[in-house]
């Protein structure tokens, strides 16, 4: 956009100028009224009224002056390259995803300025008041004008330090959507397709970037899953029991090639996305659990161990681990995890090896363990019909379900 | 152009004489202030004199009320403000990676305030 005010006026100061009161403009408004169907255009006319503004104020003569006039002659509706608005959408992307911002403020920001949601919509979905969302945003814009957030894409070599951030970001907006850290439902469709559509815009802006065609590749593999990871009733089912015919299996195809073409790019050290992309696809791919190729999947998680070290990672290795060489052995790299005896679902896949050994006591232990630990309302159900299951229907019955 | 306060927080230290650490500090800072000088940056700073020399001064009931005076700083907290710098920056960006580049950001932490303009 820059470049066709510069070309509009004639005088790249002025330009800049006006790029940015625009943005700022856009930035108060969009969230309100939201996105206009030309984003890039709107900004366009925006700058150039405030730069036409600022010769008229000035009252400058010469160059500008004729620049002004130029910008007249055109009219508002012109047809804008793509390589334009790319570089307008990427702009946005970059200040609504600035580290100086608050997580949950940047996640608000491009749900509301790059999504389509509304204000009430994403504060629905973040159970929070609507006014408390409206706030933020506010609070946001704020800043972005009064500390002066630059509208601008970082550098090549800013890029790796700022890059995160952003898929961070739609990784956020993903996992709400599929897991709800509270409430009754587990899935919010909404924040996935949300997700997703920022995934993609920002694969268009960023094809060369291994990350973010990983980050793509993975939301569309895990979300391929969606329709199976609960049953008629609102239980879950685990990916063992899934219906594998129920997947979207186009969609797995499309992520799967994705992974690939991110691994590729990513010159022998993938990042985290591209390397749970892979994870994810080869679940996907496989035809059942048993035929799932858990060699492939434990060097996978061992390469993930390197760079996303968290519990969950590591926990998910021990489980690929007990799948390839078996129950005792999952157990044992499980038991090495002692800084996740607070986390439920250390607790219930050690609830699940013990059960598969006939450790039934040992089990209902656990489960109960992993009960203590205060999952969320659909996992807690589950972990209850299964150490029913293993300790018979007496503790059932001292803990019946709602 | 927009400029910015760069306040300097760390454990409070009264003056002492000064030592390895002190005079590696104070290069580092000369280091800073020279870096920033001829970036055409720096727009003002200086070190402050620790709590322990801090007054803190209210008036009560309104203006030309009594004056009341408190021995040592406003808050007690254990970072404290030991200084300042006045940055002229284009944006929040650059003012993020000059205030990364003062000593205090590493021994204790920087926060990065616009200045308002009133036009």
């Amino acid at each position: 956009m820059l470049a066709t005010l510069v070309r509009l006026v004639g005088d790249l100061e002025l330009a800049q100028d006006a790029v940015q009161e625009a943005a700022v403009v856009a930035l108060e408004r969009w969230p309100r009224d939201g996105v206009p169907a030309n984003p890039a255009a709107w900004l366009t006319t925006v700058a150039r009224n405030k730069a036409l503004d600022r010769v008229l104020r000035e009252g400058r003569r010469g160059p500008k002056e004729q620049g002004a006039m130029r910008m007249l002659d055109r009219p508002d509706d012109d047809a804008l390259p793509d390589s334009v608005v790319r570089d307008d959408l990427l702009r946005l992307v970059f200040t609504c995803c600035h580290p100086a911002l608050a997580p949950e403020v940047r996640v608000a920001l491009s749900l509301r300025t790059l999504g389509g949601l509304s204000t009430a919509e994403i504060a629905r979905a973040f159970l929070v008041p609507e006014a408390t969302m409206a706030q933020r945003l506010v609070r946001a814009r704020r800043k972005i004008a009064g500390a002066a957030i630059p509208y601008r894409v970082p550098a090549d070599h800013e890029l790796p330090e700022r890059l995160p951030a952003v898929l961070a970001v739609v990784y956020l907006v993903f996992t709400e959507g599929h897991t709800a850290t509270s409430g009754a439902a587990l899935v919010r469709a909404g924040l996935c397709e949300e997700a997703i559509r920022l995934a993609r815009l920002l694969a268009e802006l960023l094809p060369d970037e291994a990350e973010v065609l990983g980050l793509l590749g993975l939301l569309l593999v895990t979300d391929a899953r969606r329709a199976t990871r609960l049953d008629a009733t609102g239980e879950i089912v685990l990916l063992a029991d899934q219906d594998r015919t129920l997947w979207d299996h186009p969609q797995i195809n499309e992520g799967a090639r994705l992974v690939e073409v991110a691994l590729r790019r990513s010159a022998g050290c993938p990042g985290p996305y591209a390397l749970q992309a892979a994870i994810a696809a080869v679940h996907a791919e496989a035809a059942s659990w048993p035929a799932t190729d858990w060699g492939e999947l434990v060097a996978l998680y061992d390469l993930l161990v390197e760079v996303l070290p968290t519990p969950i990672v590591r926990l998910n290795r021990a489980v690929a681990v007990a799948e390839r060489d078996g129950p005792e052995a999952g157990l044992s790299v499980m038991h090495a995890l002692d800084e996740l005896h607070g986390f439920h679902l250390w607790h219930a896949s050690r609830a699940e090896l013990l059960r598969r050994l006939g450790r039934r006591r040992e089990a209902a232990e656990a489960y109960r363990a992993a009960l203590a630990c205060q999952p969320g309302d659909a996992e807690r159900r589950f972990l209850e019909r299964r150490a029913a299951e293993v300790a018979g229907s007496a503790w059932a019955t001292r803990h019946p379900s709602p | 152009m927009p400029q910015y306060l760069a306040l300097i927080y760390g454990t409070d230290q009264p003056a002492a004489e000064p030592d390895d650490f002190g005079r590696k500090m104070m290069a580092d800072y000369q280091e800073f202030g020279e870096a920033a000088g001829a970036a055409g940056v720096l727009a003002g700073g200086n070190a402050l004199q620790s709590t322990d020399t801090a007054t803190t001064v209210s008036v009560l009931g309104g203006k030309g009320g009594e004056v009341v005076t408190t021995d040592g700083p406003f808050a007690e907290t254990k970072e404290v403000l030991g200084g300042y710098y006045l940055l002229d920056c284009t944006d929040l960006d650059q003012a993020i990676a000059w205030a990364a580049r003062i000593p205090g950001a590493w021994m204790g932490k920087v926060e990065v305030r616009p200045v308002v303009v009133f036009e």
